[in-house]
């Protein structure tokens, strides 16, 4: 196998060479999850049984997944939406196209859909001369600077105002060098309105479908996803198919936990509910595998589909904010992308899992309680299994194994290495040894704890 | 009651003093304190690489060393974390099943099991605590920022009771410090970052010394202070919970 891919340490690595923007994306975060905290602290239900309760209802949908699927499926037909299923991204990419050139358009809006990342629909569509306009605006932010998301929640996190207002400067024609907030976001409302107007088909993704009633529940911040479906004489709803909650009920659960989790808000500023089209306007909803059957398969890895994609695990990770979204080079960065990722592609991405020092803060975020950690794990055993660990690795752990599951080669083993410490340092505190490079090692001591008790203790 | 003294491998052979610090302090609350002199590693570095198939070896040894204790004892709340979540055994199985009820990590030992009120211990220091993750967030030694829960803290309970110690309160107090095993390697550059940014937060607190109850967190520590040839001085609690 050879190692041309971009690997975590190698891209944070890259981003840790400027430091002071590795402090400003790590205070940012921050700022985000002590938001959540005090959310999470004001709430009058208890957040730890709200937690509990989404984790058990998502529990059920996944024991469940393909009666409720059939369920929504039924009620959504009888609302008069036309539903679509895909296997993978390839077929959910080929649906969206179709369906806009059934109607014959060549231009589409689309509010925030992480599953169009993780399919590529929007290079897709480029290649098959649709035009794509992202409406909500950090996405629209990176679309213009032709990157993808570092963030679930808040795709351009990684950028500056000032990086922004440049930019904008380019593309929307802003005052060069103004950065203020405000001011960029008219600009940017002018420049979308015009899109919302003039364009005839809007894709949005899909926060939770309900089975009983086959209404789905869209929820943004800025009104874009509305905005866009209303004005459209198509949508298209594009979502994962564990997206599922039984019952209308459930949001109750879900709408709560989920802003608080990923901004700290009570709630999203809008929580749409789309159930049957306008008069003479389409609703297709499509469906979404694409390894979603296989995950659900693998019974260590089962619950990472629980995921509501509020952002929080990323926003609390000491690694993630340190290392950026895009050093995962994946749709979905941060703890949870780590675990969804080796299940697209192993090969790809078995450095993920390692990208962690499984602090477990992530667990203890997650507003369904994926055991995220604990998973990262599970991924780097299976990793090891399916053959995904290099040779200088399998040599490197067969030998620690060796050494340490035997007393007398331990014992040897380490005081060997300490008089080498203390003799020959230049033979371990080189270049070659990334612990030395930014740290000391130890002081080697010349006799072991076990060297004393032997000495002091037995007679 | 008989306890069997657990000294991880890089202890054992780095910080002698830790250990040497935690027999006696058990001792000196009156615990008959035996060190199995076979043992070795708890078979972490394998298993949290990805080769916990490896580690089989490393777990029948341990099962042989401490079979015949009552409580086993260990300064590192991750070894102490990972025999608790993953020791098997194919000779014993059901012995080895014990034992993971068995192994207390040291604070937890003392708070929960000895239920330690007063210390005899005096450090007159200014001192910060580094709250591991493995211990914190794994044997619960004290509550979690991100958990809706009561405070509390069993390594900030016995720094309580030594006299004259002053403990500083941090900015983020339960964050990881970054050394994560082959973390801190593979992954140097933000393993590095996240060393030094829980270093600034001590710093700017003024601490003389900074503690934990896991001594490899704080040998990643120790490893930037001294490149930084900074004078603050890195102790297990067991060093401080001991000092006279």
């Amino acid at each position: 196998m050879t190692k041309t891919l971009a690997q975590h340490p190698d891209l944070a690595d890259r981003f840790n060479r400027d430091e002071n923007r590795v402090d400003w994306h790590d205070q940012t975060l921050w700022w985000v999850r002590q938001k959540r905290d005090r959310a999470a602290h004001t709430l009058e239900t208890d957040w730890e049984a709200l937690r509990q309760a989404a984790s058990d209802i998502k529990d059920n949908v996944l024991a469940n997944l393909a009666d409720y699927l059939e369920q929504f499926e039924r009620a959504a037909q009888a609302n008069g939406a036309i539903v679509h299923w895909a296997t993978d991204a390839a077929e959910h990419n080929r649906i969206v196209l179709g369906l806009l050139q059934s109607v014959g358009a060549t231009r589409m809006i689309k509010s925030k859909s992480m599953l169009t990342e993780e399919c590529d629909l929007n290079d897709f569509l480029a290649q098959n001369g649709i035009e794509v306009i992202d409406t909500d605006l950090g996405e629209r932010i990176i679309q213009l600077a032709e990157e993808g998301p570092s963030h679930i929640v808040m795709p351009c996190i990684h950028k500056k105002k000032e990086e922004i207002s440049d930019l904008f400067h380019e593309h929307l024609g802003t005052e060069a060098g103004n950065a203020d907030p405000q001011y960029l976001t008219e600009a940017a409302r002018g420049h979308l309105r015009d899109k919302f107007l003039t364009r005839k088909a809007a894709l949005t993704g899909v926060n939770f479908a309900i089975a009983e009633t086959g209404e789905f529940v869209v929820c943004t911040n800025e009104g874009n996803a509305d905005m866009g479906a209303h004005l459209a004489d198509i949508h298209i709803a594009c979502m994962g198919m564990e997206k599922i909650i039984p019952q209308r009920a459930h949001l109750g659960v879900f709408l709560r936990l989920l802003a608080r989790s990923a901004t700290g808000q009570p709630i999203t500023t809008y929580s749409s509910h789309f159930r049957r089209p306008a008069a003479g306007k389409a609703l297709h909803i499509v469906i979404v595998d694409n390894g979603r059957s296989r995950q659900l398969g693998r019974e260590e890895f089962r619950n990472s589909l629980k995921c509501i994609r509020c952002g929080a695990c990323m926003n609390t990770c000491p690694v993630y904010r340190r290392s950026g979204g895009h050093s995962y080079h994946n749709a979905v960065g941060g703890p949870i992308g780590a675990i969804l990722a080796p299940n697209l592609d192993m090969h790809q991405f078995a450095d993920l899992p390692y990208a962690s020092t499984l602090c477990g803060s992530c667990s203890n975020v997650c507003p369904v309680k994926i055991n995220i950690h604990e998973q990262l794990y599970l991924w780097r055993q299976e990793l090891t299994r399916s053959g995904h660990a290099t040779q200088g690795k399998k040599a490197a752990m067969g030998l620690a194994a060796w050494v340490l599951s035997n007393p007398r080669i331990y014992r040897l083993a380490g005081k060997m290495g300490r008089w080498a410490m203390r003799n020959l340092p230049f033979s371990i505190n080189n270049r070659f040894n990334p612990w030395y490079k930014q740290r000391e090692l130890p002081a080697p001591p010349k006799a072991s704890f076990r060297e004393w008790y032997l000495k002091n203790r037995v007679k | 009651m008989k306890v069997g003294l657990f000294i991880p491998c890089y202890v054992d052979q780095f910080y002698p003093q830790v250990g040497i610090a935690t027999l006696e302090l058990l001792e000196k609350l009156g615990c008959e304190v035996g060190f199995p002199l076979q043992q070795t590693c708890c078979g972490q570095p394998m298993a949290n690489s990805g080769f916990s198939h490896l580690s089989s070896g490393c777990d029948e040894n341990f099962v042989q060393n401490f079979r015949d204790f009552d409580y086993i004892v260990g300064p590192s709340g991750s070894c102490v974390l990972h025999i608790k979540e993953h020791l098997h055994s194919q000779a014993a199985p059901a012995e080895a099943d014990q034992m993971r009820l068995r192994v207390y990590e040291l604070c937890e030992f003392l708070i929960d099991v000895l239920k330690v009120a007063t210390l005899s211990a005096r450090f007159p220091q200014r001192v910060g605590l580094h709250q591991s993750c493995h211990g914190q967030r794994g044997l619960f030694l004290s509550s979690m920022s991100e958990r809706m829960e009561p405070g509390f803290s069993k390594p900030g309970q016995l720094l309580g009771m030594v006299q004259d110690l002053d403990l500083v309160e941090l900015t983020r107090g339960d964050e990881c410090c970054g050394f994560g095993g082959t973390f801190s390697v593979m992954e140097e550059a933000v393993s590095v970052k996240m060393g030094k940014d829980r270093l600034a937060d001590h710093l700017k607190n003024q601490v003389e010394v900074i503690t934990g109850a896991d001594m490899s967190c704080l040998m990643h520590l120790e490893g930037i202070l001294r490149r930084q040839n900074s004078p603050v001085k890195i102790k297990h609690i067991a060093e401080i919970l001991n000092a006279n």
